[in-house]
């Protein structure tokens, strides 16, 4: 299934339709991950893979494309499928050709099994003492590590900012200081579905946040649900109805806030006497408890910064959509 | 017959990884060739996480009397790649954005087109 869809991308010339099968592709292998006991894999991926991607995916194409006119490439493409497709060929043969010094799906005796795995299997229960594992040697363990993916997403929410968030005329003007564009605002059905959508999807977001520490989730994931609550509510009522509610400068400051809280807590437990993000610090006389309480401070920078740039990164390119018709009237006079 | 169930989750990761190696270097249009990279990425995810699986594990959550648990850290490894990979992914995204304004087309043949001439 996996595979018929990836090569449907290949064969489908249409945009729109190659967008669409990238999303099923993105669910199924969220269910893949699910059967291989990955559930806090599974719930990021169906998360982002099929929620938040294809939409940027469609807001781009929205951008790049303003009629609808499939592939007017009339001449011929220096793109000839031959060269590629051998080179494909000769790198799948040479993988194929590694894999058979590979260890065999789902053996325990595996080196990935044997060396840093059996102490977070085992010892994780007494020193941090919380159910979920993965959230354990995310936010604690590997607490380094985190940071840095924290500080990758929070460079590309600036990197984004700083393409598309600005108009180029010069003027210093800010794309939320003109007009709105909402097609679907007048579809009550669309509208009334979405009132009652749009709070059980921020409840759930604050369970998995919170709860991350005894089921699946945790910040990551948390963040993109909580930002995929208001992309809902954006595209449904527009995006000045948004800034009504959360102003686009408290946007950023917020995305800044997640990665500084994360930071910060690392701070604290050194002025406390640990090392750097070492929670037990935290609280001297129940280490656990500090083990439990820079995890949760942890999880929620994440969550408030991932939510952030998610949101950021969206308003972003739906800011530019409000733009381009002003650009194509310009250019028509 | 145990090589090929064994080795199996392998070859698709191979297969998913060379269709999307195939659509960055083949396709000219730049969308495709973020989806593209998007399958190419996800086929490494599937990589991971189908070594983190043990025969019989259950998912990395304690709970009492199971002994058996799935490697939790390539799962951790994977969950931020992949918000990793769509922050990235959107960066990609606005790049196009901002090259359709500047060459007005997403077409590489296009856009190489217009910049031999400046």
């Amino acid at each position: 299934m996996l595979i018929a869809t990836a090569l449907a991308s290949v064969f489908i010339r249409d945009l729109f339709a190659v967008i669409m099968v990238f999303g099923i592709y993105s669910l199924l292998s969220a269910g893949f991950f699910l059967n291989l006991n990955a559930p806090d894999v599974a719930l990021t991926e169906a998360a982002i893979g099929a929620g938040i991607a294809p939409i940027l995916m469609l807001g781009t194409l929205a951008l790049t494309r303003k009629k609808w006119d499939p592939e007017p490439h009339a001449k011929k493409s220096t793109h000839t499928p031959l060269l590629p497709l051998i080179v494909v060929a000769i790198t799948g043969a040479a993988l194929v050709y590694a894999t058979f010094d590979m260890p065999y799906y789902g053996d325990a005796e595996a080196p990935s099994h044997t060396h840093v795995a059996p102490r977070y299997i085992q010892e994780s229960g007494q020193e941090i003492d919380i159910p979920n594992m993965v959230t354990s040697v995310l936010a604690s363990y590997r607490g380094f590590d985190t940071l840095g993916e924290v500080f990758v997403i929070f460079t590309a929410g600036i990197g984004v900012l700083a393409l598309l968030g600005f108009l180029s005329d010069g003027s210093g003007r800010k794309y939320w200081q003109f007009a709105d564009t909402a097609s679907l605002r007048r579809h009550t059905v669309l509208h009334v579905i979405a009132k009652i959508l749009i709070p059980l999807i921020l409840l759930y977001a604050f369970y998995v946040q919170f709860h991350g520490d005894y089921s699946p989730g945790g910040g990551f994931q948390a963040g993109v649900i909580f930002a995929t609550a208001f992309i809902l509510y954006t595209m449904i009522s527009g995006l000045q109805a948004v800034y009504k509610i959360i102003k686009p400068e408290l946007i950023y400051w917020t995305m800044a806030f997640g990665v500084m809280l994360y930071g910060v807590t690392g701070l604290v437990a050194m002025f406390m006497g640990g090392d750097y993000l070492d929670y037990n610090a935290l609280d001297h006389h129940d280490p656990i408890h500090g083990q439990h309480m820079g995890i949760l401070l942890v999880e929620l920078g994440v969550g408030i910064c991932v939510a952030a740039v998610m949101m950021s990164v969206f308003f972003n390119f739906a800011g530019r959509g409000i733009r381009l018709p002003e650009d194509t009237k310009e250019g028509g006079q | 017959m145990s090589v090929v169930l064994g080795l199996f989750n392998y070859w698709i990761v191979i297969a998913l990884m060379m269709t999307g190696f195939y659509l960055v270097i083949a396709t000219s249009n730049l969308i495709k060739k973020i989806i593209g990279l998007n399958i190419f990425q996800t086929s490494v995810f599937i990589l991971y996480i189908s070594i983190a699986k043990v025969k019989g594990g259950a998912a990395p959550i304690l709970e009492e009397g199971t002994e058996l648990y799935a490697n939790p850290l390539p799962h951790v490894l994977i969950l931020t790649a992949i918000v990793v990979g769509i922050a990235t992914t959107a960066l990609g995204l606005a790049l196009i954005v901002r090259i359709k304004e500047a060459y007005g087309s997403i077409e590489e043949d296009d856009i190489r087109e217009k910049g031999g001439t400046t």
